[in-house]
């Protein structure tokens, strides 16, 4: 391609963070073409060349930018474009030393305050331990920590330069395991085994999952996750084996396989917990999920704001490939699956499954259109299967004790165990395993019931994208069928409980102002309607002479976010803010 | 002996378009089968010309039975057995939304046929308040060639595919930013004299609300002098290289005062380069 670059130049820094990754650029034997298609064929490393650059130095410069475009023929406005749709990125110039606050649903709660210098963030995943800080540190040796609980004091400290103390052990996010539980399907490893080592794991029952899935090959594999009956645990419910069954028909190969660990969902810090507690077990799902289908390459698309799992993950990989476990054979089984962990950037929409896709790819992380379905044309085009961390968590027993058994717990329609994500207003907030059906008033026991002076006023049920439930639907089974039979929905598992203390309406706007800051802006009705969605509510909330009718706009927005937008990001906008108004008497 | 590939028979199937059932062409969309079950009235402004429907605007949607929510039509293909409702009540406050969100963030006062729709669907955007966020801001002037209204844009993503993988393979501008806050730009938002815009104008040629406009029209306009009912077109063939693209002379009081190129021709399909579109000036020197 004709580039067309300005006359800035990069810093050594930027030079040398660029190059490690792309590969020195050494001598070139100037016989052979080296741009067309061997450099754009690179496009997917776009996003891992932006974060080397902005863990240097912090930023990303017009400089950074012309040297990547050179590198990887890539035009400088379309890498402007993609760096500008990611929030851990910036294109101005600013300190090495970033304070992220989450100014998200459960921190708002527990009272986060942002001082001057520090950023506000999105939920960063560690509601069980609100209100949360992320610092990053960008350098030769860049570095991200996260503090929660973090006091105002701390936060203070952080700013000027301390360092943020030791990060509590993943365990703490699970009271069950802490409490004893010996009959847990999905956390019976989490800090029990040591998640550092694939020696301990395979002393605690790893890869028996993958050698039982090698002896009923491929076809016994997605059987058993038929008649395993399992719902998707990202948020839409879809039967994962007939994901699965349909990626592995596909004729056009490759198959590609990628993990949704995103998870950015306001009040969800499930996936996370698995994945720092208990790194092997997804990993030998994704190869048996691989082996299934027919993939040779996947990859663990994490949130960038998780930094405790990127290392025991891409440290699990590492130690997986130097035992047979990934590679060119695995297990001795003679068929190949390559992973990787790739890194988002802060945006929550790449989390919608075709978002991801872009992501990958290099591109803006803009959801595509559906038909076609991933299952025949996902990332680079291919039949791809996407399914969610605890998704895969639970392709483990399945394949151990069979679908059947399996189906055998919780209900006909829900079956196996559920992670919840429990915050707020209880005694001991964390995540809690327990068999589908059970009701929302055991979660909450089981979570040590509500937090001394506290009395129960809603919970948020499926996180901003779900909505309220009130003290009288405490005995909902917490079920697929029954939630939607309720009107309510389970999402991803988000348990958020609200005391007679929370500012509901402060709640409200917060969801609202979530969606309008995370709206990745390519379709009309979720860029301008979560926009003027939120202009409403505050004119709602200073009441006024319209507001009748400013309540029938409102009306009129949540449906054509319903009816029109591109994606589930668009459809569930409005969700939460209808249930709060319909259900708590919010701006009324 | 058949030397001539011949591809894969095309199948037919039906779909029902407002009562109304047609036989079309598998791979068609459901925009053009409406079309041809007589149905003429979807409106569009993401779709046409030459290019990939990116259907972000959101105005052509229509109701398929079936379907949890509604579809684009413009892009969303035929399926045996479709029904296709493209004026329920769902359908018309679709449209109206979309437009009212457009009409109370943009301006859409040069975009053909937008007043038509406003008035069709009762498009009410003084509902959002004064004090509503729009894309209001000063136009770009950088170069001598064309201006760039980004008030009027509607992020339809059409001048980013014409200049990018579509057509021009220059890749000058992109989608920057995210959300409300997205906007079309060259890289840190750069004049265009200094981005790799080449001037070829097939961005203008695509533009569906008049963000993008020749200075010529620009102006013509902020003065009040520009009249179509005025204005005549002549179609040549450009005289400057040997490609043969057919020009069509916009004239207005015996000057050029815009040049395009017809979007169905075989050599240029819409497109031209900085002298065909821009290199006009030397007929009018008098």
């Amino acid at each position: 391609m004709d580039l067309k670059l300005s006359a800035h130049t990069p810093t050594a820094d930027e030079i040398d963070a660029i190059d490690a990754l792309l590969g020195a650029t050494g001598e070139y034997d100037h016989r052979l073409a080296r741009a067309g298609h061997d450099l754009r064929d690179q496009r997917h490393r776009l996003l891992p060349v932006l974060h080397a650059v902005n863990d240097r130095v912090g930023w990303i410069s017009r400089g950074a930018i012309n040297h990547i475009a050179a590198r990887m023929d890539v035009a400088p406005a379309e890498i402007y474009g993609v760096a500008t749709f990611y929030g851990l990125f910036s294109t101005t110039e600013r300190s090495t030393r970033q304070v992220h606050v989450c100014v998200d649903l459960a921190c708002q709660i527990a009272g986060a305050t942002v001082p001057d210098g520090a950023h506000e963030s999105p939920c960063l995943g560690l509601c069980e331990r609100a209100p949360a800080v992320l610092l990053v540190e960008a350098g030769p040796q860049a570095r991200q920590t996260v503090l929660a609980p973090a006091t105002p004091v701390q936060v203070r400290a952080l700013l000027d330069g301390g360092a943020a103390p030791d990060e509590a052990p993943a365990e703490v996010a699970t009271p069950q395991v802490a409490a004893g539980a010996d009959d847990l399907v999905l956390l019976g490893r989490v800090g029990v085994v040591d998640p550092t080592s694939l020696h301990s794991y395979r002393s605690h029952g790893g890869y028996a999952a993958l050698r039982r899935a090698i002896e009923i090959g491929p076809v016994g594999v997605i059987r058993e996750m038929l008649d395993s009956g399992i719902m998707g645990r990202g948020g839409a419910a879809f039967p994962a084996g007939r994901k699965w069954d349909a990626v592995a028909r596909q004729p056009a190969r490759p198959h590609y396989l990628v993990c949704n660990a995103d998870e950015s969902e306001p009040g969800t810090f499930k996936d996370r917990v698995i994945m720092e507690g208990d790194p092997f077990s997804l990993i030998e799902a994704m190869t048996i999920a691989a082996y299934a289908t027919g993939c040779e390459q996947g990859w663990i698309y994490l949130r960038g704001e998780y930094p405790r799992a990127r290392r025991r993950l891409t440290d699990a990989i590492e130690q997986a490939v130097a035992h047979g476990l990934l590679g060119d054979d695995v297990m001795g089984a003679g068929f190949s699956f390559h992973l990787e962990v790739f890194l988002g950037a802060g945006a929550y929409i790449c989390g919608e499954e075709t978002a991801i896709f872009n992501s990958i790819e290099g591109f803006r992380g803009e959801p595509r259109n559906k038909p076609p379905f991933p299952v025949e044309v996902g990332v680079f085009g291919k039949p791809t299967v996407v399914n969610n961390v605890e998704t895969l968590a639970n392709v483990l027993p399945i394949v151990l004790g069979g679908g059947q058994a399996y189906a055998s717990v919780g209900t006909t329609g829900s079956t196996g165990t559920k992670l919840f994500c429990v915050s707020g207003a209880v005694a001991r907030p964390g995540v809690y395993e327990l068999p589908f059906g059970a009701t929302l008033r055991e979660v909450i026991d089981l979570a040590g019931g509500m937090r001394e002076g506290s009395t129960l006023r809603t919970v948020l049920l499926g996180g901003a994208a779900g909505s309220f439930a009130t003290p009288d639907e405490l005995d909902v089974p917490l079920t697929f069928e029954d939630l939607r039979a309720a009107k309510l929905s389970l999402g991803s598992g988000v348990v958020m409980v609200l005391d007679q203390h929370v500012d509901l309406t402060a709640f409200v706007h917060r969801i609202a102002a979530f969606f309008r800051d995370e709206s990745c802006g390519q379709c009309v009705p979720c860029r301008v309607g979560t926009m003027r969605q939120e202009e409403v509510l505050q004119r709602l909330e200073h009441g006024g002479p319209n507001a009748s009718a400013d309540r029938e706009l409102l009306a009129d927005i949540g449906r054509v976010l319903r009816d029109a937008s591109i994606c589930g990001f668009g459809h569930s906008a409005h969700g939460a803010i209808e249930s709060a108004i319909a259900k708590l008497g919010v701006f009324s | 002996m058949n030397a001539v590939p011949v591809a894969a028979p095309t199948r037919l199937v039906d779909v029902t378009v407002d009562g109304t059932t047609v036989k079309v062409a598998e791979g068609t969309t459901v925009l053009q089968a409406c079309r041809g079950a007589g149905c003429d009235d979807i409106p569009t402004l993401c779709y046409g010309d030459t290019l990939t429907p990116k259907n972000a605007c959101r105005v052509c949607m229509v109701e398929v039975e079936g379907s949890r929510t509604l579809v684009p039509s413009c892009s969303r293909k035929v399926e045996a057995g479709m029904v296709v409702h493209t004026d329920t009540e769902r359908v018309q406050h679709s449209r109206k939304m979309v437009l009212e969100f457009l009409g109370s963030s943009t301006d859409l006062s040069v975009a053909p046929h937008v007043a038509d729709w406003n008035e069709q669907y009762a498009v009410d955007v003084d509902r959002y308040g004064p004090d509503r966020r729009t894309k209001a801001q000063p136009v770009k002037r950088d170069n001598e060639l064309y201006v760039r209204d980004y008030e009027k844009c509607i992020l339809c993503y059409k001048c980013v595919d014409a200049c990018g993988e579509q057509w021009q393979n220059t890749f000058a501008i992109a989608v920057a930013g995210r959300g409300f806050d997205s906007h079309i730009a060259a890289e840190y938002d750069a004049e265009l004299p200094d981005s790799a815009c080449v001037y070829c104008g097939n961005c203008i040629a695509v533009c569906p609300t008049g963000a993008l406009m020749f200075t010529s029209e620009h102006d013509m306009r902020a003065d009040g002098s520009w009249d179509e009912s005025r204005q005549t077109e002549t179609d040549t063939i450009c005289p400057y290289c040997g490609v043969g693209c057919q020009l069509t002379l916009h004239v207005q009081d015996n000057s050029i005062v815009k040049v395009t190129s017809p979007s169905d021709h075989s050599v240029t399909h819409g497109n031209l380069c900085i002298k065909g579109r821009f290199g006009f000036q030397h007929v009018q020197n008098h």
